[in-house]
């Protein structure tokens, strides 16, 4: 990126260090006051406080996993040019070009559970619910985006994410570790995003040996196999296909299931939405049971 | 994602401040109009009467980790400046069962109170002086406690912890004039009402008390001006998303810490609240440390 002349002639030419010295460090100053927020949570960063975030991050990421604001900030951080390939991916498809237009979004908000629910066996939308249910989380616990600058690429990076669990219900795999790294190693041959293959590379350090070795033998081959033919899975608009019947969508989509995962005790995570919705709305829960 | 796998997931706090400071009395149906004055809460404009319970929550959500972020933001270096802080008061006396009367205002997990009785304790060999550590933030006070808790003082009379207003004292638990040593270390940028934080100080020293107080402060020299401000505003807030998940209340840091008066204003002020203070210079009524980066100011009230 090519930078204005930002010292003047007559300051570059003078021989006077300490105006040129304070010219500079004006200048470094300067560079900090960055532009204003472009959408709601933006933070604007500059490339020295974008470099910082991207290693506080990264470090904070490895030394409690849990926290995922500093997960989902380090993929923000180390984004670069792949957030780009992923929207010329979705312009290039009628269905990717959709999704930017309309935006939608995933969250027990924009997205019906009662009627997902009550949709036969066998399809997406089914599917999810009860993979949603069999692990025990929600489509809640997102952070939002804070540090892209675009808010278009802001919502692509927010699609992504929110769309992880999807993936999930697709190649039905459960929360735990080695699931998400298989996952993590599919998404980063599929999507190419920086922040997955960071994960897939560190994120077995933390298995144990008789993990790691399953996850390299069975695990990371149907990933980079899967993940290098499948349809571009960021154009996909998830919410107008709940009915499709989930065979033919894995179908068409050329994805296979990987080798069987060890599906352990839920989370509480569905159990604590299902109970503030119920409270919220005492009379249709009698009605739902 | 990992964070999924390994659960509980801790709730991170990612504060935004915006409905608070936006909500306008006007608004809200019913309520008459309230010509508020308003006070400045970093950057921004709030009315007087919010900016305490702002303040309080910032420092409420700060609280546990108050004393790593210290560290962190500062390199290690508030140490020196603290320690200079106390050694420059000299609290305590060598003679046998005098007992010197200190309160730390704002003192809250009660770095400057510990020094004030570890100076004591080893250089004048003084086990009868007594700290009243005061703090207006339950949560601050008790990571305060927690820490005494670590050390001999603890059970002692030589510390007692109070929840309270470094603007209003109260008259019943601190009376007048009795008090030798007043110390306030980083907290007199989060007080609306500064004059009345002095006004309260010279009210409980006794005559020839001293009233000191440690604070950041106005960088002069151009050059580690331009490199502290660039160091503020870009590193702190993010170091406290990183290791606090809490990037509002570190930009709050940032912002009150440029909205303090400079060294000869606040040193003004000190006077006008009657206290004795040297001459208007670095080295008279303040010290500067690292170039002005934090600054100590010290008073004494004459009878």
């Amino acid at each position: 990126m090519a930078a204005p002349r930002l010292i003047p002639r007559s300051i570059r030419r003078s021989n006077n260090f300490y105006l040129k010295s304070r010219h500079v460090l004006s200048i470094v100053s300067q560079a900090r006051q960055v532009t204003k927020p472009a959408y709601e949570g933006h933070i604007p960063l500059n490339w020295a406080e974008n470099a910082f975030m991207a290693v506080g991050s990264a470090v904070m990421s490895l030394l409690d996993p849990r926290r995922g604001d500093m997960i989902a900030a380090l993929g923000e951080t180390t984004a670069g040019n792949s957030l780009y390939h992923l929207r010329e991916q979705m312009l290039e498809s009628p269905e990717g070009r959709k999704i930017l237009r309309e935006r939608p979004r995933v969250n027990t908000d924009t997205v019906d559970m009662e009627k997902l629910s009550a949709l036969p066996e066998g399809t997406f939308g089914r599917a999810y619910t009860n993979w949603l249910e069999r692990c025990g989380v929600t489509p809640d616990t997102r952070e939002p985006v804070h540090y892209i600058d675009d808010p278009e690429l802001a919502y692509v990076i927010q699609r992504y994410r929110e769309c992880h669990d999807f993936y999930h219900a697709l190649c039905n795999l459960p929360v735990n570790v080695e699931s998400e790294l298989a996952l993590k190693w599919f998404e980063f041959v599929h999507f190419g995003l920086p922040m997955a293959g960071l994960g897939a590379v560190f994120g077995p350090l933390r298995l144990n040996a008789e993990k790691r070795e399953r996850l390299f033998r069975e695990y990371i081959p149907w990933a980079l196999r899967c993940g290098s033919t499948a349809k571009p899975l960021i154009t996909v608009y998830w919410e107008e296909r709940w009915e499709q019947n989930i065979v033919d969508m894995k179908q068409e989509l050329g994805i296979w299931d990987p080798p069987p995962a060890v599906w352990s005790k839920a989370l509480k995570e569905s159990q604590k939405a299902k109970e503030k919705r119920q409270a919220r709305m005492p009379d249709s829960a009698s009605i739902k049971s | 994602m990992y964070s999924r796998a390994l659960r509980p997931l801790r709730a991170v706090k990612a504060r935004s401040w915006g409905p608070q400071l936006t909500r306008s009395y006007a608004s809200i149906p019913g309520r008459p109009v309230v010509d508020e004055e308003t006070t400045h809460f970093g950057y921004r404009d709030v009315p007087k009467s919010e900016k305490e319970n702002m303040v309080k929550e910032v420092f409420s959500s700060v609280a546990s980790k108050y004393d790593v972020m210290n560290d962190a933001m500062s390199m290690g270096v508030h140490r020196l400046w603290k320690d200079e802080f106390v050694s420059l008061l000299k609290p305590g006396s060598t003679r046998v069962g005098k007992v010197t009367r200190c309160i730390d205002v704002a003192g809250g997990t009660g770095d400057i109170a510990l020094r004030i009785l570890d100076y004591a304790r080893e250089k004048k060999a003084d086990r009868d002086l007594v700290v009243d550590l005061v703090d207006i933030n339950p949560e601050m006070l008790k990571e305060g406690q927690k820490r005494f808790r670590k050390t001999m003082y603890h059970g002692t009379p030589q510390v007692a912890f109070h929840v309270g207003n470094a603007q209003e004292l109260g008259q019943e638990r601190f009376p007048d004039s009795t008090y030798d040593i007043y110390t306030i270390a980083f907290g007199i940028r989060n007080c609306t009402d500064i004059p009345a934080v002095l006004r309260e100080a010279h009210r409980v020293l006794k005559p020839g008390g001293v009233f000191a107080c440690l604070e950041f402060s106005k960088v002069t020299q151009p050059a580690l001006a331009s490199m502290y401000e660039s160091y503020s505003f870009s590193v702190i807030p993010l170091l406290g998303t990183i290791m606090a998940g809490d990037r509002a209340s570190y930009q709050y840091l940032v912002e009150s810490i440029r909205r303090f008066p400079s060294q000869e204003d606040f040193s003004r002020m000190i006077s006008d609240a009657g206290f004795e203070v040297g001459e208007p210079e670095d080295g008279g009524a303040w010290r500067n440390l690292w170039g002005g980066i934090s600054a100590i100011h010290t008073g004494v009230k004459v009878a």
